[in-house]
Formats: structure tokens, sequence, C-alpha cells
């Protein structure tokens, strides 16, 4: 069974290769590449896999995950400007693939446990562009 | 890794098989077989599976992956009387949203370009994973 829990943030980025051309940005990222950033409201739906515990009838503390969440992913995030104020997107660009690959990462190991576990970030841009991560390579 | 991205057209459709009788017509597809057809504002949701290209940190271009939509099915599609306009359904076969969805999917397939090759600015096209089509709020097809 599959929990899912549904956080939002705010924040701004930068979509550029630092040794490409602007125009050759701009064909990669479109308006993404505008040199001063732009911004999103980003909603994360963070997706636990596992099975209810006989006792409490749960499959994890949502409570618990809200505070993991807060901790590990809205502090870092919320209202920041990625490239400048979040690594490792001084040095990587961050798309939305590589942001909800960031969140994997954050998250995995405080949500790694015999009864439950992380098993997908699904990660909303925009509500016309999403993209899910599941840790596999890449 | 998975990405999706959504888009948007509205068409209009009549629900009426032309080797079934008026009766059985109503019976089956009830008021989506009125004579004048109706329209709906779909959405439409297409994911691509691959892998983020380690330098751009795209799995592809969205202009590339949109412009592809476009042509090969929003311009189809895009304000048009699927059983009068689209050659798909022109010969009587049925614009149900099961059918709308197959045919985008494949018309999406015949042209998609061989995943791991470039494609504009994409380094490796990712592999059509799924197509989504949202008839209504509350008509949801995979595919």
């Amino acid at each position: 069974m599959r929990i899912t829990r549904r956080v939002d943030f705010s924040a701004s980025h930068l979509c550029a290769i630092p040794s490409l051309s602007q125009e050759e940005n701009e064909a990669i990222y479109g308006d993404g590449a505008n040199p001063h950033g732009h911004g999103h409201n980003y909603v994360l739906e963070v997706t636990l896999e596992g099975e209810p515990d006989p006792v409490t009838g749960m499959i994890f503390d949502l409570k618990e995950l809200k505070t993991i969440l807060e901790s590990e992913v809205l502090e870092a995030m919320d209202h920041r400007y990625l490239n400048m104020e979040v690594p490792p997107f001084d040095h990587v660009v961050p798309t939305v693939e590589n942001v909800s690959r960031e969140i994997w990462r954050r998250l995995w190991p405080k949500l790694n446990f015999s009864h439950a576990r992380l098993w997908r970030v699904r990660l909303y841009e925009t509500e016309d562009l999403f993209v899910d991560y599941s840790g596999e390579e890449s | 890794m998975i990405l999706t991205r959504r888009y948007r057209f509205s068409a209009s459709h009549r629900l009426y098989n032309p080797a079934l009788s008026e009766g059985e017509n109503r019976e089956i597809y009830g008021r989506c077989a009125k004579p004048y057809g109706h329209g709906h504002n779909y959405i439409l949701e297409v994911s691509v599976a691959g892998r983020a290209d380690a330098v751009s940190g795209r799995m592809v271009a969205s202009k590339d992956l949109d412009s592809l939509i476009e042509d090969e099915v929003l311009r189809v599609y895009r304000g048009r009387n699927m059983n009068l306009d689209i050659d798909t359904f022109v010969d009587g076969r049925v614009p149900t949203t099961e059918n709308v969805a197959r045919d985008i999917r494949e018309r999406l397939e015949r042209r998609w370009p061989a995943p791991g090759t470039p494609f504009g600015h994409t380094a490796r096209m990712p592999s059509l994973s799924g197509v989504r089509l949202f008839e209504t709020p509350k008509n949801i097809f995979d595919i």
C-alpha cells in the first residue's frame, strides 16, 4: 500500500549551461534561460510504500513525514534562489529533473525503513510539467 | 525517470456508429449520439521515460517535445469536428475517447524519433512512456 503527502514551495532558478551562449541556452531551456532567473510554485508529492502497522493501522506517521519534508526540503528550498542558495545547484543546472533527483537524495536516508520506504517523488514545476523519480540511475 | 508534459485542445465529436440503428446508438451512447455532436476541452498528458542528460540536466528539451506534439497531435485535433475533419474517424469509426487516445498514441509512435538518438536540442531522445487523455476532469483515459 502507498501513501502520498503533498507539499508546495516557491523558489526561483535559472537554467543555463555556463559554457554555452545565451542563444544556445535559450534553444535548450526557452524562457528558463533568462539571465536573472525566474520562479515557480513547485508542488511536491512524496509517496511511501509499506504495510500498515497491525497496531496503529498506519504505514507511517504523517505528522512525522510532514516534519521530515519541512526540515529536508522546505527549509532548504522554499523562498530560495536555487542556483545561489541550494547546493548542488551552484554547479548543477536546477531543471525539474535535477531538483526531483536532489529531493529524492535528501529524503531517501530519512525514509528508508523495513516497514515503509520512499517509493516515488513527483515534482510539478508547473501544472503542465512534472517529473517522477524513484531513485533509478540518472 | 519519467517526465510528463500537459497540453490542451478543444474539439467536437459525435458518438454514433453508422452500422447500428438510431435506437441502438441512442441506447449505447445516450446524449453523445445527438445528431450535431458536442465538444470538450481535452487535456492531453504525454509522458516520456529516460535519463536526464548529464550536462543539460534535461531529459528532453521542452521546445522539441512541444513541437513534436504540436505537429503530430494538436494541429490535427485543435478546433476540429473529429467525425468530419480527422481522417481516422471520417469513415465512421467512432471517436470515443478510447479511440482518440489510441489514435494520438499511434500518431506519436509513427513519428517518434528512435530512443537514444539526437533530436533537435535533445541529446538522447527518451522513449514514449504513456498518453493520458482527459475528456472532462472526470473522464480519464490512459494508453
